[in-house]
Parts: structure tokens; C-alpha cells; sequence
């Protein structure tokens, strides 16, 4: 029977049809979902690991022992696991090895654009790429044997459209090859220079042949020959391409974007009278189709910047978009922000009155650099804040350790923050670092991590005592407040800024979306003791509002976090939090 | 078969996949190919969140653009206003009259357009208080079923494919006030 299936739980369908064993990730939009669903069998092992490095090398070492594994990451996250990756195209793999790595053109919720095809190419990894659900189940399952067949990890190139769209798809049945028995290999799998030196002429042989295989692979595909013009295209570029000009023109559907064909490619280029390449981002096919000598019309006319669709394709080819209302600039937008009753806001409300410069993270708390907070001054990758800090306190005078914080989030700390807590704490920078612990990986849609005391089945586990794990790295001054207590943040901020050794906070309380968090009632403004000074607007709340003259509190967001009546000096502000 | 073009617009939190999910089901169980186009992660914290659905006898755009919409159920007046140009000539805004302040407003940089549907011409405006029916019907959650209740009247499939996707798709202990929402959106 046919069902609708996001892109991720396709890929997870097919990784799991084609016999996985072991799946290893950490989460990141667009990618979380594959291992979700993967999860949800109880016939193989699937874990959150800490970062994405670790997770690829665990995929390796489960491909080492002879199982098929793999791993799911966003765009960025293949940075984090470039090291693996690259030394990974030289061992090859014992059992079928799949790393799936979800791009995000347009960033809608990503800190950068990049197109992970460069990888492939730079690492010389065979890449499939699929176009819709139904693809990403057939190209995951052939993954899994492709990458057994050719000796080589598998990259499964995804992308927010792909990864999050609903498709039609067929399911199978689930077929485990047997586990290949252990077998010392040294030259194959000791990295060491006098066998990768004989492991690399192996990856240059393996390019070659996945080029002959390109040629005439069920993965690359012609449709209407014959045509006078021809575009060759891949991925969601390709369901663009098919809506707007549907068999008018022929098509290149690449499916394997690394390595690409060349005979395919001159053939069908001979074929036709005007040669287009549609691909979103970068110019990569269209860069290989120059090397042939040919002169496609691509990225002069189609953008590398941010996502397609098919007014895309319209606006190419010159036809005319359907007659529709205007836009209307005035109506005000609607940006993303933190929830009411989220419990980073108190700290930050801390951290922008005490006017502190604050290096920040990736996650949900990355919008506490949004008005009227705007209490984030960088932010840049997993992990930077922290080392960041030390860095810009190794640059400046001794007071800006007085007036310089790094804030990151638990799940954060533990992908790549703890590292550059150690760096501080070796090198000695006297920088205080805020742990923003809400007990869950939020942005991503809550997953368990490391610091949660559950795995990503929800079941008990070993939990990193953060207090513990800063002291064990030479941090002797570690505090922990609670963010919806203002007066007690500030004091904990105002000491450590002080302290003249390096200090972390710890500002707990478990994300208010969580299950297990109840609401407290809703807070009231009694507009008889409201002085409309608006010093609660200054929180971003929105549940907190000034539409009628005085401060108005919406009962249906409000989840009584009690944070606005601390602020309030006139005690207009009811009811609330009973900590 | 006649292409379905739906957009479902709404602010982060609102429950509009579950009406993407309900709507996606109840077009394959009509024999339709669908596509249905999510967004996660940061826009859902608050943001204007967008679902695309689309059907037809072979959809490859997973996507709707400006103009090519025939309905747009908008789970909010503001975003049903911004979203509006993505209905095609005589297109369908289903609205939802609640208004939810983004933060522009909030901090008062702006004010709520309120009168903001008012303006719009050439499409057919259907603006109803979901919240207050679906408040009726048990839970202000069900906002998102009472909406879809009234495209289903104005699609040509019938009322029992909808319950039975209900059925199918929402968990059994809120099925019953999901069904209520559905019939207070629908009538008889």
C-alpha cells in the first residue's frame, strides 16, 4: 500500500529495508527525523551520540565489525565529521556504510547555506541524491549495497524540501544480510602513512570506476530525448524543472551527483540545441558539464543563493506568473522568538541589564539576540562560544573578563563546548561561561541528550553531571541558578564576572514545551497599580502586551513563570509561579 | 482529476501539521498523488509557519507559490492577510479571526492591523472565530480541526472520509473532542 511519508522517515525506511544495524547521529534540522523514525524499530541499535563526529566514527566502527550502519546529520554537521570522513574514503568499509547529510538552501533554520556536494567531490565519496520520499527510500536501500559493492562509505545528499516534504511511497520488506565476520586487515584500516599511501591509488581507481558506473546507472536517467532544449538537473531543482515545463523539454535527471557522468553528459548535451543546468546553491554539476567543453546556461541566470521553486524556473524561461494579490509591506512581521515562559529568558534579561558583551550558540537560545533583548553579540557554530571567549579574552585587557560571558546550551556543551572549556581552563582565560540547561536538545524538537538521563528511546541512562564533568576540567568556581529567579541570577552573574579564576553557571529549568512541565495559571495586571513604566516589555515576552495603555497579560500563553512580577516595582503584576 | 492547491498558514505552535497530516490522508484516500511541504526547527518558535498541500494526478513541486493557491486556511488574520497573495483569482481565504501579536507589535513598535482582510479583493474571504467553536467543542487546541472542517465542506469528498481520517490520525483520548470540533465547523 502506498503511504505519505516525510523525505527523513523515508531514508529511514529504506536504510532499514536494506538491513541496518547500528544508526549513530546527533540532530539538526532538516536531518532529526531520520534517526527518529529509525528508532522506532526495535530490531537495531539507534542512538543520539554527542556530536556528529563521534556518531560517524560509531557508524564506522559498526561497519568495521561487519553490519550496515549509518548516520544523519545536517549541512553543518558534515564539518564537525569532515575528519572521519575524509580517512574513511581510504579504509573503505567492511559492512554498507550511509552517511545521510541534509542541506538547508534559504537557512530556514540553519547559520549558513552550504551545499555538502563539495564534500563529496573533496572527499571523492560516491553521493546519491534524491528528489522525492519515494526516491529516498529506493536510494537509501541502494546505498547500503552500493556502498559494500564499491568499498566506500555512501554519502545520501538531502535537503529541506526533500527531507520535510510528504511523497507517496511503497514500503518492503526488510532483508539483513549476514554480518561479515570480523578480519584483521592492518593496510586496509591503519591509517598510518605507508598504508594510506598505498590506500590512496585504491579511492583514485574506485572514481574511475563510479564514473563508468555513472554512465548507465539506474540512478542517472533521460527523459524526452529529443527535444531542442535539454536541462540537466537533480534533486528538488528536478521537481521544478518537471512542474513548470513538464515534456517540452529533455531532462538529466543526476541522481548520483558524485562523480558525475561525462559520455552521458556530452550525449545528451549533443542531443539538444540549448543546453540549461538547473541545480540549487552552487555551480557543481554545472562546473564538472564546463570541464567537458560544453557552454550550459546555469548559475548566470539561476542564483546560488537560497532555495528554488518553480516561479524559479518561470522567471528563466520567461514565463509569466499567475495574477495575484499584491504583497502588502506594511503588515508587520512576524519573526520567530523565544516562548513565553521560556526559561533562557530570565537569564539573558540578566545578562542585557548588566550589559555584558555575551558570545553565543546554536539553539533556541540563539534568539535571544532578537529586540528587545538583543542580548547576543556573536554567534557562530556549535561550540563557539566558549572557546570564543577565551579567545577574546586573550586579546583584550583584564576588564573585559568583567564584562564578557559565553552562553551555551546544554546539549551544545556537551557536542563541542566542553572542549573549549578545557582550552580556558588550561590556558587560563578567566572566563565565566552560562550553561543554559533546559534539560533537552530544543531547537531540533526535543531530544534526549547526554545531560538528560534518558536515550532516544526514552529510556533511563547514564547522565553527564555537569557540575561534576566543570570541576573535573580544573573549573573550581560552578554555580547553578534558577533563571526564573532574577535576583538570584544577577547575584550569580555579578560574583563570577568578579571571581578572578574561570566560572560556570549553570541556569536550570527544564524547556516549558516539555510534557512533563505543567503550566502554573496564568499572571493577571491589575490596571489599577500599573504605572505603564513598560519595564515588563522589556523581557520579550509574548505574552506580555501594552496594546491598551497598561500592561496586558495574555492568559492563554502566560504559563505563570512569575518572571514579569519580579520586574515589576508597583506589584501590578498577580498570581503566578510558587517556586 | 482537478489539481488541489492548499496552503495552511498559521503562528509556530498552532497544530498546523496535524491539519497538513489530516488533509494529505484524506487526499490519497481519494486516489490523489500528494505532496505536502513541512517546516521545523527556529520558525516554529512563534514565527509564521507555512504548510504546503498539493494534489493532483502527478504533482512534482512539492510547493506553492504566489498565485497558484485555491485555498488558503490561515489559522491566524494576520498571516491569513500576509499569505493571501497566494491564492489564485477567486481563491478561498478560510480565516481564523483570532489575532496573536508578533513581537513587533508586542513591544509596540506597530500596531495589530486588525482591519487587515478588509482590503483584500478578488478572492472570497470565509472569516469565522475557530477559537470560540473549538473552545465549545472541548479544547482551544482544536482550532486546527474546526478550520479543516471548513475547507472539507467546499472539497468534494465525503464527511466520512474526513472522520475516518480523524480516526486514523489523532490520538483515541482526544478523538471524540476532535470529532465535536469537526462537526461544530462542518454543521449538518
Amino acid at each position: 500500500m502506498k503511504k505519505l511519508m516525510i523525505g527523513n522517515e523515508a531514508v529511514a525506511r529504506g536504510l532499514y529495508e536494506g538491513g541496518l544495524t547500528v544508526v549513530s547521529s546527533y540532530p539538526g534540522t532538516p536531518s532529526t527525523e531520520i534517526t527518529e523514525a529509525l528508532a522506532k524499530y526495535d530490531d537495531l541499535h539507534a542512538e543520539w551520540a554527542p556530536n556528529e563526529k563521534v556518531a560517524l566514527e560509531t557508524a564506522f566502527g559498526a561497519s568495521l565489525a561487519g553490519a550496515r550502519a549509518a548516520t544523519a546529520m545536517k549541512h553543518v554537521g558534515l564539518n564537525v565529521a569532515a575528519d572521519p570522513l575524509f580517512t574513511l574514503s581510504y579504509t573503505g568499509v567492511s559492512g554498507g556504510l550511509v552517511v545521510c547529510v541534509a542541506d538547508d538552501p534559504a537557512m530556514h533554520s540553519s547559520q549558513n547555506e552550504q551545499d555538502s556536494r563539495h564534500y563529496a567531490v573533496a572527499s571523492k565519496l560516491p553521493m546519491l541524491e534524491p528528489a522525492d520520499s519515494a526516491e529516498c527510500l529506493s536510494f537509501a536501500k541502494a546505498a547500503l549495497s552500493l556502498s559494500e559493492e564499491y568499498d566506500t562509505p555512501v554519502l545520501l545528499r538531502l535537503c529541506t524540501r526533500v527531507s520535510h516534504s510528504q511523497s507517496l511511497v511503497e514500503t518492503g520488506e526488510r532483508t539483513v544480510p549476514e554480518k561479515k565476520p570480523y578480519v584483521k586487515n592492518i593496510e586496509k584500516f591503519v591509517m598510518m602513512p605507508a598504508n594510506a599511501k598505498k590506500r590512496h591509488p585504491v579511492v583514485e581507481a574506485r572514481t574511475e570506476k563510479l564514473t563508468a558506473f555513472a554512465e548507465n546507472c539506474p540512478f542517472n536517467k533521460i527523459e524526452n530525448p529529443g527535444r531542442k532544449i535539454g536541462v540537466i538537473t537533480s534533486g528538488t531543482a528536478y521537481q521544478y524543472v518537471k512542474e513548470v515545463l513538464g515534456d517540452t523539454v529533455s531532462v538529466l535527471k543526476l541522481g548520483l551527483v558524485n562523480p558525475l557522468p561525462r559520455k552521458m553528459i556530452r550525449d545528451f548535451a549533443a542531443g539538444v540545441e540549448t543546453l540549461y543546468v538547473i541545480e540549487e546553491l552552487d555551480p557543481v554539476i554545472e562546473t564538472h558539464v564546463r570541464t567537458l567543453g560544453l557552454d550550459p546556461i546555469g548559475k548566470a541566470v539561476f542564483s546560488p543563493i537560497g532555495e528554488f521553486s518553480q516561479a524559479t524556473v518561470r522567471a528563466a524561461f520567461v514565463i509569466p506568473d499567475p495574477a495575484h494579490l499584491p504583497a502588502d509591506p506594511a503588515l508587520p512581521a512576524r519573526p520567530p522568538m523565544m516562548c513565553a515562559g521560556c526559561p533562557h529568558r530570565g537569564m539573558y534579561y540578566t545578562l542585557a541589564k548588566n550589559k555584558v558583551t555575551v558570545l553565543g550558540d546554536i539553539g533556541c537560545y540563539t534568539l535571544g539576540a532578537v529586540p528587545p533583548l538583543s542580548a547576543v553579540d556573536s554567534t557562530l557554530c556549535m561550540g563557539a562560544s566558549v572557546s570564543g571567549l577565551h579567545g577574546f579574552l586573550k586579546a583584550s585587557d583584564g576588564s573585559a573578563s568583567k564584562k564578557t560571558v559565553a552562553v551555551i546550551g546544554d546539549s551544545t556543551f556537551i557536542h563541542s563546548g566542553v572542549t573549549g572549556l578545557i582550552n580556558a581552563s588550561y590556558n587560563g582565560s578567566n572566563s565565566t561561561v552560562v550553561i543554559l540547561d533546559n534539560s533537552i536538545t530544543g531547537m531540533t524538537g526535543h531530544q534526549q541528550n547526554p545531560t538528560t538521563g534518558f536515550n532516544i528511546k526514552g529510556d533511563p541512562a547514564a547522565k553527564v553531571d555537569l557540575e561534576a564533568l566543570c570541576k573535573a576540567v580544573g573549573i573550581n568556581r560552578v554555580k547553578v541558578v534558577d533563571p526564573y529567579d532574577l535576583a538570584a541570577c544577577d547575584k550569580a552573574l555579578k560574583e563570577e564576572l568578579a571571581a578572578d579564576e574561570p566560572s560556570v553557571i549553570i541556569s536550570r529549568r527544564p524547556c516549558v514545551l516539555l510534557k512533563y512541565v505543567k503550566p502554573k495559571p496564568a499572571l493577571r495586571v491589575d490596571p489599577q497599580k500599573c504605572r505603564a513604566c513598560k519595564k515588563c516589555m522589556g523581557l520579550g515576552c509574548p505574552a506580555v502586551s501594552m496594546k491598551t495603555g497598561k500592561a496586558k497579560i495574555d492568559e492563554t500563553l502566560c504559563v505563570g513563570c512569575g518572571v514579569c512580577s519580579e520586574l515589576c516595582a508597583f506589584g501590578a503584576i498577580e498570581g503566578g509561579a510558587d517556586r | 482529476m482537478k489539481s488541489i492547491n492548499v496552503m495552511i498558514v498559521g503562528v509556530g505552535g498552532q497544530g498546523s501539521l496535524l491539519a497538513s497530516r489530516l488533509l494529505g490522508a484524506v487526499l490519497v484516500s481519494e486516489g490523489y498523488d500528494v505532496k505536502v511541504s513541512e517546516v521545523h526547527g527556529m520558525s516554529q518558535r512563534g514565527g509564521s509557519v507555512v504548510t504546503y498541500v498539493r494534489a493532483g494526478e502527478k504533482v512534482a513541486s512539492p510547493i506553492v507559490e504566489q498565485g497558484e493557491a485555491d485555498f488558503v486556511l490561515a489559522f491566524e488574520k494576520l498571516e491569513g492577510a500576509r499569505f493571501a497573495p497566494y491564492l489564485k483569482k477567486d481563491g478561498i481565504l478560510i480565516v481564523n479571526t483570532q489575532e496573536i501579536d508578533p513581537m513587533p507589535v508586542i513591544t509596540g513598535k506597530t500596531g495589530y492591523p486588525s482591519d487587515a482582510l478588509d482590503h483584500l479583493t478578488g478572492i472570497e474571504v470565509e472569516a469565522l472565530d475557530a477559537k470560540t467553536l473549538a473552545e465549545k467543542a472541548g479544547s482551544v487546541k482544536a482550532v486546527n480541526v474546526v478550520l479543516l472542517s471548513r475547507l472539507a465542506k467546499r472539497l468534494p469528498f465525503p464527511k466520512s472520509v474526513w472522520t475516518k481520517a480523524l480516526a486514523e490520525t489523532v490520538a483515541p483520548r482526544f478523538l471524540e473532542m476532535n470529532l465535536r470540533a469537526f462537526d461544530l465547523g462542518y454543521g449538518e
